[in-house]
């Protein structure tokens, strides 16, 4: 008797939809055994988690405006992966953006029209620079894109704190942080007293754009002809280095939106905890929603519930925040186990007489 | 210099291994991480750094398994798996060290390591001092250069290793457990990655803090790429980028050149991708690295 794995001829549809809740089910069974480490009910801590995500209209807006970054992180991150270019540096890209946005959101001779619009654009920009560096030294100097973008989140980090702890300081503040944003260049408030901000809402829209041109345009087949089978693309005529290049400037610009997001909507200013590894939450959203851009929102607004909820059932339970960082891996481990069932499945094999009839079966 | 790329060396030779038999392990950071907690806690309540160090050694060794089961078994991304036993890593050891010692203003401390003079040897002027007046695992860092070596290139473990790296299914008609081999790989990557990781929390720092490895795991992964594969050539870019960090460091508290200390930390990363832009080009990667192996696909 053998375990195995075989490669499923079609996916049943029920599978699709049963296997991410599974995975996120297992999850949280997994997790149980931290909780009672820590010495409180698991029932109850899931409970304090679950009211401190969605409990009140408050705490719900809260875990929007969270998955906001998060929903632009995986947005960049599942561009980039449908193309194999591997970009993990979806955090210093996020830093580079909101940068942008920081310095154009406090320019005073900017008319005042002109403030939001030009920020989101420097932010993309910024974004999709920092993003194309590594883009031209895997494709001309074929240095991993893995590493590439993973050691350039540190630059980006390191030279922002350069520049908010020196020339760039707030002179009226005592911390390292860049000057606040004009007041015109905050984005408004949907809905108050709360602090659900328009880039909540832009982060829905994009999620739909980016859908639009990865299904409905040429380019969007090109990325993802590059990314299946890189030469069958070439052989069909596609300039493949030209499309992995526009898709690492793409997914960057994505990436630099989440800081745009943070700096006009939240924060106002850039300061050295200004994103808590959106980046590389990205990541997992992004394999959460299987490279799926519309999938992206409801895996965002998972994480950030469990962020947002964490913080609730630290204070309740005594159980540490982090538990929220230990969900997160561990669930992207299940559902990468359990995405591998949609494919293949598993079947027991008497000795080693293998059925080959019973294949595709 | 010696000093400070012991702990690189140790996970740079660890992951070298891993990628001579063909798995890309980005695990290093969180498992650098984790080894650093479990192993600070060990050191802490047994009073015994070596207990330390072997707690760092099992924590990664479980961890490499994890790792294995996600690639070799069930034959997942690497890249994905890797960072996800990094993220999980990660959170296990801020969640258990807030566990373990709350939040205390004051973070716990151990007794260091004592350094262990060579005796003759270290009253050489100069030299002796430099190479022979170090703690016990710096020694034990430099000699598994030879050791790692010898049983990659002189012993039909390290051949078959190889092989698997370049060639699994000619490995395998060969008669080689190539999964087995993988998993060993792997184990001994982690085993590594912890040693390298409690380094920081017992040798270099005798504290736990959560910005402990801060991203030297990543830079480990390149060191990699520019030791070529060669566990010689991986100890001079461990030197090398030990050199780096130092005259990072001497810069900064010599006052020479007056720049933000922010520019200081950024310049090991730049040099890095610098180094890769430069050398990368030439450098030939195991050829079965990142392919996942299945029996029956030949």
């Amino acid at each position: 008797m053998k375990l195995v794995l075989e490669p499923r001829a079609h996916t049943p549809a029920w599978l699709n939809i049963s296997l991410p809740v599974l995975a996120l089910l297992a999850t949280l069974v997994l997790c149980s055994g931290l909780i009672i480490a820590a010495g409180a009910g698991v029932l109850p801590a899931y409970g304090a988690l679950f009211k401190g995500a969605f409990g009140s209209k408050f705490n719900f807006v809260e875990t929007l405006v969270k998955a906001a970054p998060l929903v632009f992180t995986g947005l960049a991150v599942a561009v980039a992966f449908r193309a194999k270019f591997w970009n993990i540096g979806a955090e210093g890209q996020l830093l580079a953006g909101a940068m942008a946005a920081a310095f154009i959101g406090a320019r005073e001779a900017l008319p005042v029209w002109s403030l939001v619009p030009l920020m989101i654009i420097a932010g993309f920009v910024a974004g999709g620079l920092w993003a194309a560096l590594p883009a031209i030294l895997k494709l001309r100097y074929r240095v991993d894109d893995v590493v590439a973008t993973l050691m350039l989140n540190f630059v980006m980090f390191y030279l922002m704190l350069a520049l908010i702890d020196g020339p760039w300081k707030d002179p009226l503040s005592g911390y390292p942080d860049s000057p606040d944003i004009r007041m015109d260049a905050e984005y408004p408030i949907l809905l108050q007293p709360t602090r659900l901000h328009l880039g909540v809402l832009l982060a829905g829209v994009t999620a739909i754009l980016v859908w639009l041109l990865m299904t409905r345009t040429t380019f969007g087949f090109a990325i993802r002809a590059v990314g299946e089978n890189v030469r069958a693309a070439a052989h069909g005529g596609l300039p493949v280095k030209r499309v992995v290049f526009l898709t690492a400037v793409i997914s960057g610009g994505l990436a630099g939106l989440a800081g745009v997001g943070e700096v006009a909507g939240l924060h106002f200013q850039v300061m050295a905890s200004l994103s808590p590894g959106y980046g590389y939450t990205g990541i997992v959203i992004a394999m959460l929603a299987r490279l799926n851009t519309l999938g992206v929102i409801p895996a965002a607004i998972f994480f950030a519930a469990i962020a947002t909820g964490a913080e609730t059932m630290s204070r309740t339970t005594g159980v540490p925040v982090f538990l929220a960082d230990v969900i997160q891996g561990v669930s992207l481990i299940c559902m990468l186990v359990a995405l591998l069932f949609t494919t293949y499945r598993l079947r027991v094999r008497g000795s080693d007489t293998v059925n080959v009839s019973n294949v595709g079966s | 210099m010696i000093r400070i790329a012991t702990p690189l060396l140790f996970a740079t030779l660890g992951e070298m291994f891993s990628e001579r038999a063909g798995i890309l392990n980005l695990g290093i950071e969180g498992i650098m991480l984790l080894g650093a907690m479990t192993g600070f806690c060990a050191a802490y309540f047994s009073g015994n750094l070596w207990i330390g160090v072997a707690a760092a050694a099992l924590t990664g060794i479980t961890f490499g398994v994890l790792m294995g089961f996600l690639t070799v078994t069930l034959g997942l991304s690497q890249h994905v798996s890797g960072l996800s036993v990094t993220m999980v890593c990660s959170g296990l050891a801020f969640y258990g060290y807030r566990l373990v010692f709350g939040q205390p203003s004051q973070p716990p401390n151990v007794e260091a390591f004592e350094a262990l003079s060579v005796p003759l040897l270290s009253d050489i002027p100069f030299f002796g001092p430099v190479l022979f007046d170090h703690l016990a695992l710096v020694y034990i860092g430099f000699l598994l250069v030879p050791l790692a070596a010898f049983l990659l290139y002189r012993t039909p473990w390290g051949l078959s290793l190889r092989t698997v790296g370049e060639n699994p299914h000619a490995a395998a008609s060969a008669g080689v457990r190539v999964a087995w081999a993988r998993y060993q790989a792997l184990m001994i990557s982690g085993a590594l990655f912890g040693v390298g990781g409690v380094y920081f929390s017992v040798a270099q720092f005798n504290a736990f803090t959560f910005g402990v490895i801060s991203g030297r795991g990543w830079v480990c992964i390149a060191l990699v790429v520019l030791g070529r594969w060669d566990p010689w050539r991986c100890a001079v870019a461990a030197l090398l980028f030990g050199a780096v960090d130092a005259l990072q460091l001497r810069l900064q508290s010599g006052g020479v050149i007056d720049l933000p200390y922010p520019i200081f930390l950024m310049l090991p990363f730049v040099v890095t991708v610098a180094a890769m832009a430069v050398l990368a080009r030439n450098a030939r990667a195991p050829a079965a690295l990142l392919i996942p192996y299945h029996k029956e696909e030949r």
